[in-house]
């Protein structure tokens, strides 16, 4: 069982909101969507369920073109943000809604609300009503509605978007365990990165309507093949240096330079960007060959447990996040040091070159 | 400016309240200094929303009293108060000018026009909307449109504080970064006493000097990011501050002996006359995963990877433990033991923290 985008593309009023988009989804998957508002995720979803018609391309589900067909004719579950419960039903009414709607035998019935309520683990609070249950039972008991008919595809848009810090905590760390079991395809739709990191599975991140890079999650973010995917896929995002190598030199800010060893051996000269993460900025350097940058300090924001810098460099604001607490005066110079192993170095239209050697060794 | 004083202040929405499970608030005595900034930090339903609106003049206390300075307040209404509110979702004017937008609360107080020029000026470039400035607030984005209350919230220099109720809910995650440090740097600038309400923890911890952590109707704790972090008060505030939050354990103590599950461990503090359920906390950040042999026996069930760091699920008996390993660190199949930094464990006793005496 697989879905499958072939040349998708889908413009509205003459603007494109989906360029070009192949992207295929095997059989109990988890996919992330991960982009910023308006990259694309709700449209994309859209067009995956049937509910908007693409430009431009087809849809395949099971090898069947099913391009323009109507969402009721498909087995396809759709969850959004706000998640809906009938309040005057008990769970088990609420999860058995649909099946009532197919006109499936009560027996039929019964066998699959309980077999999917235990799946959840719901099965002690089949009695109640959603309004005696918690915040995130009741969004489990919405969860388990899309799961009872069996749907072939479930389609989750930022499901937990509207709910406490916390509570996201826990769902987002039981929901890959709830789902491993269904074997359907799972498309979930978010604008958190740490939320794809936790979810697993595979990741397509989202820019302005394209998918820059579609793999496994953990792979995405560590190998980002682009300047724009290791952008959306960091929180906060990736850090970037403009940097030269000339006659055996690496120039950066203001030309000042290191010798162009270690990473930058082999790179020709030329023009580059140079990319590393926020918890890769050090207030103490870690070996000679380190990266020194005087760079002035905005605002820090103290954690409890770790510090995030915020500071100003060769006209880019970066983020570093160190560990401790460190109390430092706004406004002041700060000295920070990155050390040449967590370098990514991106061609200048912002394709990977060459990945952070501690990525390789890791 | 003002210093703001709640005296034995408790609200219930119930006539005659008769136990704690009646108030939406139970008793607070509280000074909130002036020009600090506050983070009001907990779960949906634990009151923050109600302490929010007594202190901006919405809800009228059933009990106690709120200060302004040495002025009582307590039954003056917002307008009168002079306080600035920012809320969840934008409200600005979509047929106005953002420059009109950010201009409405002075031009309301009847300030001259020179005076709000400048401090318009000022909180646009603060807030980096000088080049949409003449631009209708109708076609703005929620992002920007939010940025345009937040701005207007601290336009004027003359409130005796500024509230937010969740204002970053709606906001791009690549969009709070930049709007809280814009929040902060002001801050530093202009000095406001601040309240900040969140679900949020990150949020409530890197805008707060002092965060006030609430849970069913009580303030739990109140205290700097650190102190929460490193000394929570009560299990609650282990669990809320933290992703994951402080590991729970049980645990039977006597002098500065401890037996957890299986194994016994020695304290750096020696505990006498406790009675009541004693539970051991230590955050995540401050365990290790050992060799077989070197610590205590645990099963391991799940390994995320998240960003800059792992997190370890492991399992001993039937009580979860997390464990947060750095990115660096290669985790073999033999590391299957856990150990802890016994300088950073804190006991609790019903819940409460208790400190023992140093050996």
């Amino acid at each position: 069982m697989s879905l499958e985008l072939q040349n998708i593309s889908m413009s509205v009023d003459g603007n494109m909101h989906i360029y070009n988009t192949n992207l295929t989804l095997k059989k109990g998957t988890m996919n992330v969507l991960l982009g910023r508002t308006s990259s694309g995720k709700t449209t994309l979803m859209r067009i995956m369920a049937g509910l908007d018609v693409p430009t431009s391309g087809k849809i395949l589900w099971e090898g069947k073109d099913v391009t323009g067909m109507k969402v009721q004719d498909r087995k396809i579950a759709m969850v959004y943000q706000q998640f809906i419960n009938y309040p005057a039903m008990t769970v088990y009414e609420n999860i058995a809604a649909p099946l009532r709607l197919m006109k499936k035998s009560e027996d039929f019935i019964d066998k699959a609300v309980r077999k999917t309520a235990g799946l959840m683990r719901m099965t002690d609070m089949l009695h109640k009503k959603p309004l005696e249950l918690s915040g995130g039972q009741q969004q489990r008991c919405a969860l388990a509605r899309s799961l009872v008919k069996g749907s072939g595809l479930v389609l989750l848009d930022e499901p937990l978007a509207n709910l406490d810090y916390k509570l996201r905590e826990e769902l987002r760390a039981e929901i890959p365990k709830l789902f491993e079991e269904s074997g359907a395809i799972f498309v979930y739709a978010t604008t958190e990165p740490e939320e794809a990191l936790l979810l697993g599975g595979n990741v397509a991140t989202l820019w302005e309507g394209k998918i820059t890079q579609f793999g496994k999650t953990a792979d995405v973010y560590h190998n980002p093949n682009n300047a724009t995917t290791a952008k959306v896929f960091s929180n906060p995002a990736m850090n970037f240096l403009n940097i030269e190598k000339k006659d055996g030199f690496i120039y950066f800010h203001n030309s000042n330079k290191i010798p162009a060893t270690d990473i930058f051996l082999k790179l020709e000269d030329g023009k580059y960007l140079a990319g590393f993460r926020p918890n890769h900025l050090e207030l103490k350097a870690r070996s000679d060959s380190a990266f020194h940058f005087d760079t002035n300090l905005s605002v820090t924001e103290i954690t409890g447990s770790e510090t995030f810098l915020h500071l100003s460099y060769d006209n880019e604001n970066w983020i570093g996040l160190v560990h401790g607490v460190h109390d430092l005066e706004y406004g002041s110079n700060l000295s920070v040091y990155l050390d040449l192993r967590h370098i990514f170095i991106f061609k200048k239209d912002g394709d990977l070159l060459q990945t952070a050697s501690y990525v390789t060794n890791r | 400016m003002a210093r703001i004083t709640l005296s034995k202040l408790a609200h219930s929405y119930v006539k005659d309240p008769k136990s704690d499970k009646d108030y939406a608030l139970r008793e607070l005595n509280h000074e909130w200094e002036d020009g600090a900034a506050y983070a009001l930090l907990g779960p949906s339903g634990c009151g923050k929303s109600t302490l929010l609106n007594i202190i901006s003049g919405i809800v009228t206390p059933s009990h106690g009293r709120i200060l302004f300075d040495d002025i009582d307040v307590t039954f003056e209404d917002t307008t009168d108060r002079n306080i600035a509110q920012v809320f969840q979702f934008p409200v600005v004017y979509d047929t106005m000018t953002v420059q009109q937008n950010l201009e409405f609360p002075l031009k309301n107080r009847g300030k001259d026009a020179k005076y709000i020029a400048q401090r318009v000026a000022s909180i646009a470039r603060s807030i980096q909307v000088e080049d949409i400035l003449h631009k209708k607030a109708r076609g703005l984005s929620a992002d920007q449109k939010q940025k345009i209350s937040l701005g207007r919230g601290m336009v004027r220099e003359d409130v005796n504080a500024i509230l937010f109720d969740e204002p970053l809910t709606v906001i791009d995650p690549h969009m709070k970064w930049e709007l809280r440090t814009q929040l902060k740097a002001l801050h530093k600038e202009l000095k406001h006493t601040m309240i900040f309400v969140t679900h949020d923890q990150t949020e409530a911890l890197t805008f707060a000097d002092k965060v006030v952590v609430m849970n069913v109707g009580e303030v739990v704790q109140i205290g700097t990011p650190q102190e929460l972090f490193e000394k929570p008060a009560h299990t609650f505030v282990g669990y809320f501050i933290g992703s994951p939050g402080m590991n729970i354990l049980d645990v039977e103590i006597s002098g500065n002996q401890a037996k957890l599950f299986d194994a016994n461990v020695e304290l750096t503090q020696s505990y006498s006359g406790l009675k009541g359920k004693l539970e051991l906390g230590i955050r995540p950040e401050f365990m290790t995963l050992c060799e077989e042999g070197q610590g205590i026996k645990i099963e391991i069930t799940r390994i995320e990877d998240v960003a800059h760091h792992k997190i370890v699920r492991a399992r001993y008996d039937n009580k979860d433990i997390n464990i947060i390993v750095q990115e660096d660190v290669v985790i073999t199949k033999t590391m299957n033991n856990m150990t802890f930094d016994m300088s950073r464990v804190n006991i609790y006793e019903n819940s409460w923290l208790v400190e023992g005496e140093k050996i």
